[in-house]
């Protein structure tokens, strides 16, 4: 009963926001050129599946999210891992990381487009770059020995385990669901580095329709496109935090 | 007898960050026999979990040396089990995977990790509860596992430090009784960290009392209550008398304690 009255108050703000916007733009408040109503909004949408081809720039953008994310989870969670396991590790890449994180990823875009193109490679590695160095340091902190932690690896030596055992079966195990939260707060912060990849020198993507619909002062698709990132950012939340609860279901014991 | 444990010499200074020394141990010698059962009994603070600490090799002493079965101990090691008041079980295992973790680090066989797991669960009573995650059982059910993980690594001896300070009166009373029985049927060599008067008396074969901070060890007092031993010997006369002299030994201490 409580978790359906908590999904009725969620819903309900959305129900709220579109009526809101519904009463402005259809009453005549606000001018057709600056903000589209809800229903040019649908029939732009409609449009954009039927005659531009837009599931196809949604596959585009989803794909150049996963795999730059990917990547950066790739590296990231490992080298992560070092610096929180080993002091030695943490000193020598620490300050580096902490530097590189600092960096604005949208401002590598004019040194990215030089060194790799325009073409996929580019927006890969600016999702990678504005991913890998989050990833690593908020990784490192959440493996990293703790008191609470300190007490296992403790034991874990009392039962002979060695210091890479202690790493594998103490901090690793111990540390996952950390870790698989921080993927999932990552992966929102990808979708945004996508959208700006994609709105310069692209040709393909949400982000390049977005663009595009500007030029033609075209609202109801900006919005539309808008809408679009935030329902699949939302769908993959809920997918990336079920499979959390799944394969960590003792941490919310 | 022949001694299992020689500790020798041992003290512990600690050094804060500002380059303060604090005394913890001053110089300890003291020997623990083969199947003994020996209780360090002393106030709080008084240092004795610190020299269970360096006996498990999780602390280096500042001067002399821990030998077992005569060979000095280097760092912690599976010979030394040990179980520790905050239960530290690794709460991702079920209650069978973390008594099976020193076996698994040892390589056994699958079949043969489990026929000792699923003996030792049956030695703490957790038959029926191998499957659940540790937060989902009590206090006194994941103390059990606890004991149950370090046996189950077969060590030359077993080192609890306050292991039942954290449970309420009912269950540390029926845990001792499971210990004791334990050991007198598998007469492990044991040193038992507690300040529990009742508790020392009830399960251990020797006391050593401890002083205030910095601590030594103040007196030493065999406990020859026959075993297999019941409950009700808290009751007799032997008990009483043993429990008014140690009392009074701590008593002295903890008021020495109180001064600083």
């Amino acid at each position: 009963m409580r978790a359906h009255f908590r999904w009725m108050l969620g819903t309900g703000f959305f129900i709220l926001f579109f009526s809101v916007w519904a009463f402005f733009t259809l009453g005549g408040y606000v001018s057709p050129t600056f903000l589209a109503s809800p229903v040019t909004m649908v029939q732009e949408a409609i449009l954009l599946f039927t005659e531009f081809n837009f599931s196809q720039d949604i596959a585009m953008t989803i794909w150049r999210v996963l795999a730059g994310f990917i990547l950066a989870t790739l590296v990231g969670v490992p080298l992560g891992i070092a610096m929180g396991a080993h002091k030695g590790v943490e000193a020598f890449l620490e300050p580096f990381v902490s530097f590189c994180r600092y960096l604005p990823a949208s401002a590598f875009i004019p040194l990215l487009i030089l060194w790799a193109g325009i073409g996929e490679l580019q927006k890969v590695l600016l999702i990678f770059i504005g991913s890998v160095f989050q990833i690593v340091l908020m990784v490192a902190v959440c493996v990293g020995v703790g008191a609470a932690r300190r007490d296992l690896v403790e034991a874990a030596y009392t039962l002979g385990a060695s210091p890479s055992g202690t790493v594998n079966r103490v901090l690793i195990p111990g540390a996952a669901p950390e870790i698989a939260e921080i993927l999932r707060l990552v992966l929102g912060w990808a979708w945004t580095y996508v959208i700006v990849a994609e709105l310069i020198g692209s040709s393909s993507g949400i982000g390049h329709m977005i663009t595009n619909s500007q030029a033609l002062l075209n609202t109801g698709q900006i919005i539309f496109g808008i809408i679009v990132i935030g329902l699949i950012g939302l769908v993959s939340d809920f997918a990336f935090k079920a499979l959390n609860r799944r394969l960590f279901a003792w941490s919310s014991l | 007898m022949s001694s299992k444990l020689s500790i020798r010499g041992v003290s512990r200074v600690f050094t804060s960050s500002k380059g303060q020394q604090t005394h913890g141990l001053t110089p300890v010698d003291f020997e623990v026999h083969e199947n003994d059962f020996v209780t360090i009994l002393g106030p709080s603070g008084c240092g004795k979990s610190t020299l269970l600490r360096i006996v498990a090799g999780l602390d280096q002493p500042t001067t002399g040396q821990v030998l077992l079965g005569g060979a000095p101990v280097q760092g912690p090691g599976a010979d030394r089990g040990m179980v520790f008041q905050s239960y530290t079980l690794f709460p991702w295992l079920t209650i069978e995977q973390n008594i099976r973790f020193g076996l698994r680090e040892r390589l056994m066989s699958a079949t043969e990790q489990k026929e000792r797991s699923d003996y030792f669960i049956n030695k703490v009573g957790l038959r029926g509860f191998e499957q659940h995650f540790p937060k989902q059982l009590s206090g006194g059910m994941q103390q059990r596992t606890g004991i149950a993980r370090a046996l189950a690594n077969d060590p030359k001896m077993l080192l609890m430090d306050e292991p039942f300070g954290a449970l309420d009166n009912q269950s540390r009373v029926l845990m001792q009784e499971l210990l004791l029985g334990i050991w007198e049927a598998e007469r492990k060599t044991v040193m038992f960290v507690t300040h529990d008067i009742d508790e020392a008396i009830f399960m251990d074969n020797h006391v050593a009392v401890f002083s205030a901070r910095p601590g030594r060890i103040k007196t030493e007092v065999a406990v020859d209550l026959l075993h297999p031993r019941h409950y009700t010997i808290k009751t007799s006369p032997e008990f009483m008398a043993l429990k008014a002299r140690l009392t009074e030994e701590i008593r002295t201490e903890s008021l020495a304690a109180d001064m600083h």
